[in-house]
């Protein structure tokens, strides 16, 4: 049986996931439910989102480090509109969405037109973002606006006594939208064109200012989306929030199989990255002896293999080719 | 006076003098030193001994940066080298004795050098994006410093350790003469030696470094290694500080303090060009506008969106881009779709 070389990485996440999964099941009762998956899905629906945005600039070359802050930011502006000020959410979630995306899009603006490296601009605007937390408040500010606590507490039950959350459908529903832009639509061609070469992208006459603003704007939109989801899953806006998200949201993306040089990967991977991650928490937790920080340590060791597996994969291409 | 403006340290002394003017006509108070118990006090001391370990994590970062390279591990290895130090002196017996003491930075050091080493690997062997390498680190390194703690935060009574972060010789903070120190070594191996000239070589392309006869990849591990022992030994410095080891917080955002110092410094991200005096000035500028923030009562935290402004005024001056835009549209003062079609042109 010979599976094609470009879904070699995608492959592996899989069956790491399931290899977890069914190692988890042998080892400890109760893990083999359908509940533990479904958890998964629960706790890290806002991982998952912004994992998507990342996606796509990682795909386009680029990196994105804001995303945390921007988790951030958006829970404090939707905790201070809604509690302080006593705004509707139907007002207030577009509006953080709209400030993420708008943050996002001035980035990426930066970045193309003044062709500084992605990196440094987004560390500019996870300061940014990070410190407007601050000035909005130095504490946090708890939610018990009604449509918050319906968003956080309604569990949609599922056929077999289990259930989920909003968030889950939410973050379903952005992973299955990305899979289409990204192999159904020109933009998401374009990003993987971008990705692979920008010279060869920018010859051929594809709109390389405007997809790789667009990328950015997605991923600010994505960040922004999943702060509207931390929110419910947190009920409080604070300026630490999700902090080193931004990296852990790299690692999934790189787990699931995305090359950091850009133009190889997909959204499935992405999704199974998050999974893993959820996975080696969840097995931590069900061990109880090991502690939180072997999460850190697991995940850094899997980034690790991941990209040494990378490296191997593209100069075993590079040889075929030549 | 032109040459004066052209130089490439005009910069950053001067949004360092203005930052230290406005403290004078802000706060008087501000450039009074008093000497007590033969040490000096003062808001200018505690500058300089607070800002010693991020001017030696800087001076390390500076070399990788002239190598096109970046190191997001070192707030990491700041964490874990503390924590092992305060480890070990926490378990022995007398936690004074000198031996203890200095076996326990000894392990320290070598531990940071060894992180360092990894780093160093994975860029230059395994041929990995320095930013992805050594955000492997970044990562795993606070669940390594979490784990030498066991997520507790490690506090030792031993004044001997505390001397070198808190102690003075010749009335100056010792963390100064650490800083001295490691400067001292920077300049002379990079300036006196034919190694600076290396580490521009490869910052520049290492591939026709390589094929001109350097070892690109002994100046890369090389590079990685030094900026990980400049980061163990602020680790120290800052573990010593506080007689405590936090695997959790210490350390922390180290990395971006550290790149913005090299930036503001005038060293290009682009690699190939270094100024190890304009990054300890760059640094300095950092924990000067800290202080002053302090000072003047507004809440510390938003420091952040200061900082954020200053990264991005100072890389939209580096860009080349934007400063052609700049001149372009002072000279000709074109509209806007004009400078469009003339661009085109141009390039």
């Amino acid at each position: 049986m010979s599976i094609n070389r470009k879904y070699v990485p995608i492959v592996v996440t899989t069956s790491l996931f399931l290899l977890m999964f069914i190692a988890g099941s042998f080892r400890y009762n109760g893990f083999f439910s359908p509940q533990v998956l479904l958890n998964l899905l629960i706790d890290n629906a806002f991982l998952l989102i912004v994992a998507v945005g990342m996606s796509f600039v990682i795909i386009s070359g680029g990196i994105d480090l804001s995303v945390g802050a921007v988790i951030a930011l958006t829970t404090m502006i939707s905790a201070s509109l809604v509690q302080q000020l006593n705004w509707s959410p139907i007002i207030v979630i577009p509006l953080v969405l709209l400030i993420g995306a708008l943050l996002g899009c001035g980035m990426g603006a930066i970045i193309h037109y003044f062709k500084i490296q992605p990196f440094i601009v987004t560390l500019a605007g996870m300061f940014l973002a990070r410190g407007l937390c601050y000035v909005i408040s130095i504490q946090t500010i708890t939610i018990d606006n009604p449509f918050y606590t319906a968003m956080a507490q309604t569990k949609i039950r599922l056929p077999g006594g289990s259930f989920i959350s909003i968030s889950v459908i939410i973050a379903l529903v952005v992973v299955a939208a990305a899979i289409y832009i990204a192999h159904y639509t020109s933009f998401g061609r374009n990003v993987y064109a971008i990705g692979g070469s920008e010279q060869s992208a920018l010859l051929m006459g594809l709109p390389v200012a405007k997809t790789k603003i667009l990328v950015y704007t997605l991923s600010g939109l994505c960040s922004a989306l999943a702060g509207v989801v931390f929110t419910f899953y947190m009920l409080s806006g604070y300026g630490l929030h999700a902090v080193g998200m931004e990296l852990d949201t790299i690692a999934a993306v790189v787990i699931g199989g995305t090359l950091l040089t850009g133009g190889v990967g997909y959204i499935v991977g992405t999704f199974f990255g998050v999974m893993i991650q959820g996975i080696i928490q969840t097995i931590i937790s069900f061990e109880g002896t090991l502690s939180s920080w072997w999460t850190k340590i697991v995940i850094g060791l899997l980034l690790c293999l991941f990209i040494l597996l990378q490296k191997v994969l593209s100069a075993r291409q590079a040889i075929f080719k030549s | 006076m032109r040459q004066l403006y052209k130089h490439h340290l005009f910069w950053p002394v001067a949004i360092l003098f203005s930052l230290l003017l406005f403290n004078f006509i802000y706060s008087p108070d501000f450039f009074s030193i008093v000497v007590r118990d033969g040490k000096l006090y003062g808001s200018l001391i505690d500058i300089l001994n607070f800002g010693a370990p991020l001017m030696l994590v800087s001076i390390g970062m500076t070399l990788v940066i002239a190598t096109k390279g970046i190191d997001l591990s070192v707030g990491s290895i700041v964490a874990i080298a503390g924590a092992l130090s305060c480890l070990i002196i926490s378990r022995g017996n007398d936690q004074n004795t000198l031996s203890l003491v200095l076996s326990a930075m000894g392990m320290a050091l070598l531990l940071s050098l060894f992180l360092g080493l990894w780093n160093g690997l994975l860029v230059a062997k395994a041929g990995i994006q320095p930013i992805i390498a050594t955000l492997i680190l970044m990562v795993a390194g606070r669940g390594i410093a979490q784990l030498i703690t066991s997520g507790q935060i490690i506090t030792v009574n031993s004044p001997k350790y505390a001397f070198i972060g808190t102690g003075a010789l010749a009335a100056l903070p010792v963390s100064v003469f650490v800083v001295a120190l490691m400067l001292a070594i920077a300049l002379l191996l990079t300036r006196k030696s034919a190694m600076g000239l290396f580490i521009e070589a490869v910052g520049c392309n290492p591939e026709a470094s390589r094929l001109s006869g350097i070892r690109s990849v002994m100046v890369l591990m090389l590079v990685y290694v030094f900026c990980g022992l400049c980061a163990g030994i602020a680790g120290l410095l800052v573990s010593s500080n506080v007689s405590s080891a936090d695997g959790n917080n210490a350390g922390l955002w180290y990395e971006l303090d550290a790149i913005l110092a090299v930036v503001i410094g005038g060293t290009s991200l682009n690699g190939g060009r270094f100024y190890l005096i304009g990054t300890i000035i760059g640094a300095l500028i950092i924990q000067t506008l800290t202080t002053t923030i302090y000072m003047i009562g507004i809440p510390p935290e938003i420091t952040l969106v200061v900082k954020a402004c200053v990264v991005l005024i100072v890389c939209l001056i580096q860009s080349e881009t934007f400063r052609k835009t700049l001149v372009h549209r002072w000279n000709t003062r074109h509209y806007t779709a004009e400078r469009e079609a003339t661009s085109h042109v141009n390039q």
